[in-house]
């Protein structure tokens, strides 16, 4: 099973509080999509710089491989605090460790309640719906 | 997730699942997009050799005695013109000059044999059926009774030379044909063609034997550096060498004159009249854009139906692009309205929102077989 202490969303993103504030990434599933394992076809990833305002479901960024290009979109609103910049330059990164290492961004959430989200197992379920 | 129950499959097609190749619907049919990296698979064909399933491709045959005349009057380039066992380009256009598909015309004695693009299949049956009529001739569809693949890099004569039998297959020149014994199966079709720029062959055979020819070419090929490469690989190798692709340079809206594809295209008068003649004839005394070549420095990798801009002047979009291992830089193919199209113009592409700079870049980017 993927890591229980984060949330979700159908888009492939994942996002885990830690504290007031929460950290937001790519499952691993939404890397292969892109990549298919090899780490080599990953080209781009535009993150968004702090201060930024973001809705739920809102664009924060793009990610983009040899043969596609996805948007990353924020499971929830708030502001952006930082981004992980050693992505944009070492997108290996995120074949590697999805979970830890390639996070994306931090940010402050309006609010600290992550509704609406899966939690790990039923996201384990829907990859395995979607991959049927 | 497409539904690939409905897809069709080549004879090949478990054996790309076993090489672990991840499968893709190209057309309607579940192909095998890459098995490993895209770009090494580029890579590979460039400095060794590829191997590449083209079984969803489209083999008919037109058979009888008006079967070049007939060839004649839907075909752009002209038939009864090619030197017997030889092949030319060409492109099966409607009545406005815009192309049903482009096509390789293999010329033989009496007859011609016709290879077309998955995609288009049967539209491309349906019209050459449907023109057949009147003609002392007979579309033959072939393409269930022959499988086809493709081996193109610098390595294919000596791969393929090991498993052929009475031909000469290094003798064979571009573009040119000759039949062989190949893995024991006598009378195989080996064609001089490809789609990647680079020396190799396409070779024909019956489908109840493409496992074990496939196969033995992988066997034997192993030691010069041949893999079996995928349609990603394939679509980055054919924009290198600057060839069309059906859906991105011409399509129904897009006329093989400004897609700089003169070359199949006759306007000789002997040829006659033709699907398409008169609109083609026009477009090429009253050309509105023409296809380029870009190359771009930015990470980001241009894409069909990004928009090019000259200043805050939008003047044109692409068609295709890729990153492109062997040039080195990010690429593309783009139409723009005539007066953009010099070497060196420095344009603007609109990658979703944001600017990138690119250079119209010579075309083609890169090629081994044409200059």
């Amino acid at each position: 099973m993927r890591p229980t202490d984060r949330k979700y969303t159908k888009s492939h993103e994942w996002i885990m509080m830690d504290g007031d504030t929460a950290v937001i990434g790519i499952t691993d599933f939404a890397v292969n999509e892109l990549c298919n394992g090899n780490e080599g076809d990953l080209v781009y990833c535009d993150l968004p710089e702090a201060d930024r305002l973001v809705e739920a479901g809102e664009t924060f960024g793009e990610i983009e491989s040899v043969k596609a290009v996805a948007d990353l979109s924020s499971p929830v609103a708030g502001t952006v605090i930082e981004n992980n910049a050693a992505i944009e330059d070492h997108l290996e990164i995120l074949s590697e460790d999805p979970w830890k290492k390639g996070w994306m961004i931090r940010i402050k959430p309006n609010s600290t309640k992550l509704d609406g989200l899966m939690d790990a197992a039923a996201y384990d379920e829907f990859v395995a719906a979607s991959a049927e | 997730m497409s539904d690939t129950q409905t897809l069709k499959q080549t004879p090949l097609h478990d054996v790309h699942a076993a090489l672990g190749a991840r499968m893709i619907d190209f057309g309607g049919w579940h192909m095998p997009v890459q098995y490993g990296p895209i770009l090494d698979e580029v890579t590979c064909v460039r400095n060794a050799c590829g191997l590449f399933d083209l079984g969803h491709m489209g083999r008919y045959h037109v058979v009888g005695p008006d079967a070049i005349r007939m060839v004649d009057t839907v075909a752009t380039n002209f038939c009864a013109k090619i030197p017997v066992g030889s092949i030319r380009y060409s492109l099966f256009c409607l009545e406005n000059g815009n192309p049903i598909d482009d096509v390789l015309l293999y010329r033989e004695e009496r007859d011609v044999f016709i290879v077309v693009n998955a995609g288009n299949r049967e539209r491309d049956l349906e019209h050459l059926r449907k023109h057949a009529e009147g003609f002392d001739c007979e579309v033959i569809d072939e393409s269930e009774d022959l499988d086809m693949i493709a081996l193109q890099g610098q390595n294919s004569v000596a791969i393929l030379e090991q498993i052929t039998e009475g031909c000469d297959v290094g003798a064979i020149k571009y573009y040119k044909f000759d039949y062989g014994t190949v893995c024991g199966i006598e009378g195989v079709r080996i064609s001089r063609t490809g789609y990647t720029g680079e020396d190799g062959f396409e070779i024909y055979f019956p489908p109840t034997e493409s496992e074990r020819v496939w196969n033995k070419l992988l066997e034997v090929g192993a030691p010069h550096g041949l893999k079996p490469i995928g349609l990603g690989a394939r679509d980055t190798l054919r924009l290198e060498a600057g060839m069309a692709l059906y859906g991105h340079e011409i399509d129904d809206n897009h006329n093989p004159v400004e897609a700089g594809l003169g070359f199949g295209i006759s306007f000789k008068e002997e040829k006659g009249d033709y699907l398409g003649r008169a609109a083609l004839e026009e477009i090429k005394a009253n050309p509105k854009q023409t296809l380029i070549g870009i190359t771009t420095e930015g990470k980001r990798v241009p894409r069909q139906g990004y928009k090019l801009f000259r200043g805050d002047t939008e003047v044109g979009y692409l068609v295709s692009g890729s990153v492109s291992p062997t040039i080195g830089t990010n690429i593309g193919t783009a139409y723009v309205l005539l007066g953009n199209e010099e070497v060196g113009t420095e344009l603007e592409m609109d990658i979703r929102g944001k600017r990138q700079a690119c250079l119209v870049a010579p075309q083609p980017f890169f090629s081994r077989t044409r200059k």
